[in-house]
Parts: structure tokens; sequence; C-alpha cells
């Protein structure tokens, strides 16, 4: 415990911790998608887009996101150049 | 004279459903409305102990829809109010003795002659669940402000929409201000702006809710008690009142936009 909590100068902040963690168990549970499944996914989503098109696989994102009732599914894919390619 | 079906639960266990009904059917027949509670915990009997009945049961729930008994025979009257009926869980194991059209026809059979019908909700999302939200014209999602909590009343959320039973009412149990106002503990805004449902009541963590059940009495008879006088602000909403949230400290502007809720009482 720092100086300044036990003075209880520090607001604590374990309560944003926890809406932090809920918002993100919430968003996996209600997609029915966890952490682990979606690193899966990533992984074979990979694989069929590179049959297509050349893609930076290191910087490959997928997120689960939600605005209001919407469940999203985001993936930022980047594609190589021509002058990568080549 | 048609009951409107309230159905109490969670998701999670431990968070109050039971005490939050028996203190609700208080609450209601105090106002002198005609009240029927069902403990539909089946093998996990607990409301009658909370409404002080436990020393008048004869015949429960499974009696009713086996036929052993008619269903007025399974109602015990309370202590109190001679307007409030419990009928009591079975204690048997077997779980399946209830189905929830079984449910459904009870809360047919008793609605002409009630006011409100409250069913008390066991924990989980298996068959006792199902069995609680089939009749029910609103259900109530209580929830504790704690993560594991909030996140089961979600799942609680997803389940009762995906039966048609939706969108459903909040209650926030056992909530510490203090707690909330030193930032360790999630406050109401955070819990209704992450579950994105109406809510319907605030109870704080409150003794007089422990002293009145050991003596198998209601916390909303305790002139004193704040959570008493939060779970009756919640009758007050359920009847179509609009009560101001002010069972706690509340900070200005958030409460009155949270007020809309108020017409679930409806018509009935």
């Amino acid at each position: 415990m720092s100086f300044l909590e036990r003075m209880g100068l520090n607001r604590s902040q374990s309560a944003d911790n926890a809406k932090e963690r809920l918002k993100l168990v919430l968003i996996h549970d209600r997609a029915g998608l966890s952490p682990g499944k979606l690193e899966a996914l990533k992984d074979d989503l990979i694989r069929v887009i590179e049959k297509h098109v050349s893609i930076d696989t290191r910087e490959v994102q997928i997120t689960l996101t939600r605005d209001r009732d919407q469940q999203r599914l985001v993936a930022d894919i980047p594609i190589l150049s021509i002058k990568d390619r080549r | 004279m048609s009951a409107k079906v309230v159905t109490i639960t969670s998701g999670k266990g431990g968070v109050g459903k039971t005490t939050a009904t028996a203190n609700l059917a208080v609450a209601l027949a105090k106002t002198n409305d005609k009240v029927v509670s069902i403990d539909a915990d089946i093998g996990l009997r607990n409301l009658d102990v909370v409404m002080g009945l436990e020393n008048r049961i004869v015949y429960d729930l499974v009696d009713v829809i086996e036929g052993r008994c008619k269903l007025r025979q399974a109602m015990i009257r309370d202590k109190r109010f001679e307007n409030l009926y419990l009928i009591p869980a079975a204690q048997t194991r077997d779980k399946t003795a209830v189905s929830p059209s079984d449910m459904v026809s009870l809360c047919e059979e008793l609605r002409g002659d009630f006011d409100w019908i409250l069913v008390d909700s066991p924990a989980g999302i298996e068959r006792g669940f199902r069995n609680a939200i089939a009749p029910s014209d609103l259900v109530l999602v209580m929830t504790n402000p704690e993560v594991s909590a909030v996140r089961d009343a979600d799942r609680i959320i997803g389940l009762i929409e995906a039966e048609e039973k939706g969108p459903g009412a909040l209650v926030i149990n056992r909530v510490k201000p203090e707690m909330v106002k030193r930032g360790d503990m999630l406050s109401t805004e955070d819990i209704v702006d992450v579950l994105a449902i109406d809510l319907i009541g605030i109870v704080p963590e409150d003794e007089t809710v422990l002293i009145a059940s050991n003596q198998g009495r209601a916390a909303v008879l305790d002139e004193r008690s704040k959570a008493g006088h939060a779970f009756t602000n919640i009758a007050q909403r359920l009847k179509g009142a609009e009560v101001p949230f002010d069972e706690l400290e509340s900070r200005d502007g958030f409460f009155d936009r949270i007020l809309k809720f108020g017409r679930a009482g409806g018509d009935s």
C-alpha cells in the first residue's frame, strides 16, 4: 500500500477495475466466444485470407465490440503492398 | 381481478432473491393487495423460514401438482396479513416433479383470486429457473455489486429475452454507499450501464434484514430499516408509482434519468 493510499488521499480504483473486467467478460459471454476461441478463429481466418491475398499476419487484429445491442466482430487485416510481395 | 405474476431471479445464488420475495410480498400485502408467493426452489425450501411460516406447512407445491391435495390446502396464510399466502416448495430431490406448463396452469388458477403472484426462483439457469419464469408477466433480475453476480445477471437477462419474458427489471441488492463513494464498489450507474436494463430498485446492505429474517419477519415491517424502505419503494414501483430513487444518497441527474421506469404495475 502506497503512502498516499495509507493516508486515504488516493481514491481506490478497484471499482473501475471491476467495471473494465466485467465489460470484457460480458463481451465474450454475449457472443459465446471465449478469448481462446477468438484466437483460434483468428488463426483460421489468417489461413483462409492468405490463400487469396498477402497479409501482414503479425499485425492481424480480431476484436469483439459492442455498441448498444449490436455485437460486432471487427477484423483489422493489413494487406502487404505490391512492393512488399515481390 | 387478474394477478400480475412477478418472478424474482438472479442466476447467481445468495444475492437475496428469497429475502426480496418475502419483503415484496409483505410490502404489497401491507397496502391491502392480495398476494401469494410461491417458492419455486424445489428441494431447497427457504421462503417459508424467511416468512416465518415453516411450522405451518402441511402440503407443498409438488403435492398440488401431483394431485395429493387441493391448491387451497397448500396455501399457507401469513400470521400478520390475512391477504398474504405462501405456497411452499417441496423438499423432494426430484427436480423434474414440476414443469414450466405446471407453473403456468397453477398461476392461471390463482390469477383470479389475487393481485400479485410472486415467484421465488432458484439460482441457476436450469429447469427450476425455467419453471419460475414460465408464468411470469415481469421478471425482476437481482444482482449484487460484484463482477460475478452482474455477469450472471447478464446471462439471465439474455435468457429471459430468449424466452420472450424480457426485458425484465433490475434490482441491485447489498449496496454499500460508502464503498461506492471511495471507489471500491461498482456503482448503480456502472451496473445499469453494462446491463442496459431498466432499474426498479436499489437496496442497501443492511443488518436489519438479517435481524428481521432471524425472527421470520420482513424488514419492510421495521420502520427504521433502510433496506425495508427500499423494498417498499420497489413494491410501489411495481404498482406503477413513480418513486424517486432515494434509497441511497443519490447523485443528481442519473437517478432522474432512470425514473422513467414505473408502468410495470400496469393495469392488472
